[in-house]
């Protein structure tokens, strides 16, 4: 199986699932919810299925509380209120009120996060995802100083941060898409989720790379595509059966594993098949394509 | 010293055990009714609890006492989790530290009269904010909860300097509410909240209404006796939080250090008061920046599901490594299984607050755990088809895959601890069950798969 030969085929493809995130990134950001913005989140439980003039109830006596409504959902027997930031008493007041007009509920989480704690879970979040990509690269490129030529080793550590920048957009588009139609929200949970991709996802590509260190010694003298491409068929196997047994786990996650993680494990599901992609078809293949630039240079220049 | 295979498995034996006896809860319930059985016309029914195990029992030659338990966040219990801001404006910056420091001291011992059982009270600073994060199980009335975090509960002593000095001594304190229709020219007294040891609630003997009993500390006893000396036949004020509670008339100097608070409370208003000012008064005002409040049902039923879906998970990546690999499958899946005992036996040592979060944390490594059998399997077999005997196989299989087991796992380690230095509350309990998770994932897929291995596939008992 030639896969270094069709390595453009596996970039595109690449581009074509990633350029829709990102047209909807630009259009619609990503839906980030109050651990980011800062606000209240209540939720209601009720015995029997919510009625639309449940709802309606709801709504004026958030009226009548002065208390805005962001977005208001239902499913099945919950209700899901996100305001602006409330207080305790606020909150109390409500419930009291609401207790006299509708019957059987109760309120099963109230959280409010204030701005100043929401700025920082943002900015937070954005220092992790940069530092963690910045740190494995160091970690790729002392892990193979003693990588034989042609290759080397910073290149090896950059071709993963590709890898890792191409599964984080993979997700964080998937979810700005999602979060539009869906109406679901991005929370610490999703910056979790995207910190265990990268480490997964980096996790894949040191397995080839690995190879492709070990082959360049014992293949020198063949050309570095092929050795590429031997190492990649060489891990496939391994590569395939690791991101099936995690991808089985995730599912029974999402299958029987409760509704406030269900999002987290999408993420983690999105994020671990495209991690393997990425490790076989762009990061492997991207070390030939610099391999044969700074070929070319050299005989333009020299 | 060499470790051999065998002596090997015997210390996998011993962790195994000691896992298993740390994992046992405490008592476990037996419950269990046959359907009738046809012969003896009866049913056949079980019910025992077995006390059984104390885990303190082997801990005790290394004088380790603890109660192994599964702590459990409150996303998994329910609970009430506030994140509280200390106004530090009016503290000098030297002591901004300690001020915090004993503020937290001051809501832990609240938290703790209060009667919740393992609160979480956490300081941190950042960007230069003062923080203090309260975490309380099991506590669903956030209301009380706050106020009774939250109060400055302030007991100060006040007298009437008269009318020699027409200005106020202390112009910026605050007189308490109504002090001016008492005193002609009130004083706050040194004596504050903190000069108190102690105080109980206890009930009048004529009148059987509940009072508050102050016992001062030495210092506060001789600030008291000075007060009332200075005082007879006059009127001391007694205020808390800026309101009098009483202002009894002073018939005699008080030398023992003893006083009386009678407010005319409901026993439960005296009992808030003295845990209160038992509790001393916080140093800081306090605002809160966040709050999260989850009921009880709601972490029951996180809880169950997540735990059937780490079985399901479980048995479902020993079904694929049975198919996969076989015999080694198998042997893989009891490393597996030793692994998931071993990880939980340190959750409960270290302890790890278990969140949804972390679960989920500890099933992922249970995938990633599974990695490192595949990538050895796979060298092994490819060793293999390169027909090399199957002992020289495994060992160079282990040996080949262990550079890309090592630095994968390393870039995950560092993953985990970037998580864990910037997340807060769940975030951090994921990226610890991660950390464990890859830690003890690469014992058991090198040490206790190897060693199965080896004792079965080694040289004499070669198949």
């Amino acid at each position: 199986m030639d896969i270094i030969g069709k390595k453009y085929f596996y970039f595109i493809f690449s581009l074509i699932v990633i350029t829709p995130g990102l047209i909807s990134l630009i259009l619609w950001g990503l839906p980030l919810s109050i651990d980011f913005t800062g606000g209240s989140r209540l939720t209601f439980s009720f015995q029997k299925e919510v009625k639309p003039e449940t709802l309606n109830t709801i709504k004026t006596v958030f009226k009548e509380e002065n208390v805005e409504i962001a977005t208001i959902q239902k499913s099945n027997k919950q209700v899901f209120i996100r305001t602006n930031v409330i207080n305790q008493k606020k909150d109390t007041k409500i419930i009291e009120t609401l207790q006299k007009k509708i019957d059987s509920f109760r309120q099963e989480e109230f959280e409010t996060v204030g701005p100043i704690i929401g700025g920082e879970t943002t900015s937070n979040a954005v220092k992790a995802v940069i530092l963690a990509c910045f740190l494995i690269v160091l970690y790729v490129a002392f892990a193979f100083r003693k990588v034989p030529k042609p290759a080397s080793s910073i290149r090896f550590g950059i071709c993963a941060i590709v890898a890792l920048i191409h599964d984080i957009l993979v997700v964080v588009g998937i979810f700005s898409i999602l979060g539009h139609f869906f109406k679901i929200e991005i929370d610490s949970l999703f910056v979790t989720a995207l910190l265990t991709v990268l480490g997964f996802s980096v996790h894949d590509t040191i397995v080839v790379f690995d190879r492709i260190r070990e082959n360049l010694r014992r293949m020198a003298g063949s050309p570095f595509d092929t050795i590429v491409n031997d190492s990649i068929l060489q891990t496939l196997g391994r590569s395939l059966n690791t991101s099936l047994t995690v991808l089985l786990v995730l599912f029974a996650l999402l299958l029987f594993g409760g509704e406030s993680t269900k999002w987290f494990v999408i993420a983690l599901l999105i994020g671990v098949a495209s991690g393997t992609y990425s490790s076989i078809f762009n990061a492997a293949p991207l070390l030939v394509l610099w391999d044969e630039w700074s070929k070319k240079k050299n005989k333009l220049s020299g | 010293m060499k470790f051999t295979p065998r002596i090997l498995f015997w210390i996998i034996i011993v962790l195994t055990v000691m896992s298993i006896l740390i994992d046992l809860p405490k008592t476990i319930n037996i419950a269990y009714e046959s359907p009738k059985i046809p012969l003896i016309n009866k049913k056949i029914s079980i019910n025992k609890e077995i006390t059984g195990f104390n885990s303190g029992f082997f801990l005790k030659p290394f004088n380790i006492k603890k109660d192994f338990i599964f702590r459990r966040g409150l996303d998994l219990e329910g609970g009430t989790s506030i994140t509280l801001k200390a106004d530090m404006k009016d503290v000098a910056s030297d002591q901004k530290k300690n001020a915090l420091e004993s503020a937290k001291d001051v809501i832990e011992r609240r938290v703790n009269f209060f009667g919740v059982s393992e609160p979480v009270v956490q300081t941190s600073t950042v960007n230069g904010e003062y923080r203090i994060l309260v975490e309380m199980p099991g506590v669903s009335d956030v209301d009380q909860a706050v106020k009774l975090i939250g109060t400055t509960a302030q007991l100060t002593f006040w007298e009437d300097i008269g009318t020699q000095s027409a200005k106020l001594s202390s112009p910026s304190a605050q007189l308490p509410i109504g002090i001016t229709s008492l005193f002609e020219n009130p004083k706050k007294t040194d004596l504050t909240g903190s000069d108190l040891q102690q105080t109980t609630v206890s009930f009048d003997q004529k009148t059987a209404k509940p009072q508050v009993q102050l016992t001062f500390s030495d210092n506060g006893s001789k600030k008291f006796a000075e007060i009332t000396k200075r005082n007879v036949g006059k009127i001391v004020a007694i205020a808390l939080d800026n309101q009098i509670i009483e202002a009894p008339r002073v018939n005699e100097p008080i030398i023992g250090g003893n006083a009386v608070i009678t407010g005319g409370f409901t026993t439960e208003q005296a009992k808030a008061l003295s845990i209160q000012l038992n509790a001393g008064a916080l140093p800081v005002s306090l605002s809160v920046l966040s709050q999260h409040a989850i009921g009880p049902t709601l972490g029951i039923d996180s809880l169950q599901k997540s735990l059937f879906a780490g079985i399901m998970g479980f048995v479902i990546i020993v079904v694929f490594m049975i198919v996969l690999y076989g015999r080694f499958g198998l042997l893989a899946s009891i490393a597996l299984l030793l692994y998931t005992l071993f990880v939980l036996a340190i959750f409960k040592i270290i302890p790890v607050t278990l969140t949804l979060a972390g679960i989920a944390g500890f099933i992922l490594s249970i995938g990633m755990a599974v990695d490192a059998n595949i990538l050895i399997f796979e060298r092994l077999k490819e060793e293999q088809r390169l027909g090399r005997p199957i002992d020289i196989a495994i060992e160079l299989g282990f040996s080949r895959a262990w550079s890309s087991i090592r630095d994968s796992n390393i870039s995950s380690l560092i993953t985990s601890g970037i998580l864990y230095k910037f997340g807060t509350g769940s975030v951090k309990g994921f990226a610890l069950t991660l950390a464990i998770g890859v830690l003890v994932s690469m014992f058991s897929a090198i040490v206790v798969t190897r060693t199965f291995l080896r004792l079965i596939y080694g040289k004499g008992i070669r198949v």
